[in-house]
């Protein structure tokens, strides 16, 4: 107990050293290849808004509300599908079978995933993927990458996200066409979800980059604690 | 005994003021002198500003303007922004002239209600569910948790730093599904002061505002 305090103190004055260090170095230690990601921030851009953003606009405009709803839901199984086995990976019982539970009632009762009856019921959807899963075993999350279309990502997350798209059970559907279908169904459900969250950046930042990145590595610390990371704030 | 009735009725109708002014001078001062708890305060508030969100016309219809003037008038006054500045700024705040602190708690909280109307504008099918306060009674700062929930999707935790002060209650930082926007604007702070002094940092600010609406 003692030792676990000691260790998070440290932990935490180690962040707010390399946090400071970090600023006062240009590139931080948590994003060592800042002038590449850039560029490639910048190749996303472009692509997002001239080919990605487009199409996802119109599939927003043109496809009814519970219909996208549906699609959300449909991949959302899959998501808790995994969220179930890295529950498993890290020894989570309790969030294991609130995942599992919701996997198997609305497979089975919500025409395979399309409807959220375990939502309705009041069960919570879990979140724990191959990323989390690595940083609960210890392995440090790496440098962070931007990677145009796929978005912001760290060592560690990009290889859970690699994981877990040759696990994906869409990826062992045979039909070659209607395995690309989805796979793209996939991708402009998971676009169409930021659409939201990209205006607040725009609306929010100064430089887009710098914000997105913090929020990131922000947002992983703390679904990588369960929502109760260390605290590493500094009072300046 | 001379007395009058006239006057005798005058000194009760007196009495009779002077103790509905002290009844009124205590319904008025009770709040002050029992601060509201901080999660109670959160509650209060946020219900207020959603049942606004909710039945106002103007707002309903889009009027960026009314929403933000709602979020300036309703949620702004629990906001410490001198302090949220102070941290978002790190350890330039210290070497800011007082007219450059000023300046910046304008600017930033310009920011913060813009951004903040914005996004209510986007999240306005959305329920609140506030956690009991895990706290000593005579903690001077705490954490407010609350939970956003939305129709087919992951709930989102919002949480509320707050500490106490002889104004009431007052917020320093909102974490928003882990994300605190004091420390996202740590980097984006440090790097503006960084490239342009913290005079390169106020006209970032005060151009993001100036612009940043006519998107």
């Amino acid at each position: 107990m003692t030792a676990v305090r000691v260790f998070r103190r440290c932990a935490g004055t180690v962040t707010i050293v390399a946090l400071l260090a970090g600023c006062a170095m240009g590139p931080t230690r948590e994003d060592p290849f800042e002038p590449a990601n850039r560029v490639s921030y910048q190749v996303h851009q472009v692509v997002d808004g001239k080919i990605v953003k487009p199409v996802v606009q119109a599939y927003v405009d043109y496809t009814p509300r519970p219909v996208r709803q549906a699609v959300t839901n449909f991949f959302g199984n899959i998501d808790d599908l995994f969220s179930f086995a890295n529950d498993v990976l890290q020894g989570k019982p309790d969030k294991a079978g609130n995942d599992l539970g919701r996997v198997i009632t609305n497979t089975a009762f919500g025409i395979g995933g399309l409807i959220d009856i375990a939502g309705d019921a009041g069960i919570p959807k879990g979140n724990e993927d191959f990323g989390q899963t690595l940083g609960v075993w210890g392995v440090p999350q790496g440098p962070y990458l931007f990677i145009p279309v796929f978005g912001p990502t760290t060592v560690r997350d990009g290889t859970g996200s690699i994981l877990r798209a040759y696990a994906s059970p869409i990826g062992y559907i045979n039909d070659i066409s209607t395995r690309n279908i989805l796979w793209a169904l996939n991708l402009v459900d998971l676009r169409a979800s930021a659409l939201q969250a990209e205006n607040l950046v725009n609306q929010a930042a100064l430089d887009p980059y710098t914000f997105i990145r913090r929020s990131y590595l922000q947002r992983r610390q703390y679904l990588v604690y369960d929502g109760k990371p260390p605290p590493s704030k500094d009072e300046e | 005994m001379t007395s009058n009735p006239h006057s005798r009725r005058a000194a009760r109708m007196a009495a009779g003021a002077r103790s509905v002014a002290v009844a009124v001078l205590a319904l008025v001062a009770l709040p002050a002198l029992a601060q509201e708890a901080p999660d109670a305060l959160v509650k209060r508030v946020s219900q207020e500003a959603l049942q606004i969100i909710k039945t106002d016309p103007k707002v309903q219809a889009g009027d960026q303007a009314r929403i933000r003037d709602v979020i300036e008038a309703k949620l702004a006054p629990h906001f410490d922004m001198d302090r949220m500045t102070a941290l978002a700024m790190g350890r330039s705040w210290r070497q800011a002239t007082p007219e450059q602190k000023k300046r910046l708690a304008d600017e930033f909280k310009s920011l913060l209600i813009r951004t903040y109307s914005n996004a209510l504008n986007q999240y306005r099918d959305q329920t609140l569910q506030y956690e009991p306060l895990r706290a000593a009674p005579d903690a001077g700062d705490v954490t407010v948790r609350t939970t956003v929930v939305r129709p087919g999707q992951t709930p989102v935790e919002i949480d509320y730093s707050m500490e106490k002060t002889p104004a009431g209650w007052k917020a320093y930082d909102v974490i928003v599904g882990g994300v605190s926007l004091v420390t996202n604007y740590r980097d984006e702070f440090t790097q503006q002061v960084q490239s342009g002094g913290i005079d390169g940092l106020i006209k970032a600010l005060a151009s993001k505002n100036s612009g940043g609406a006519a998107k």
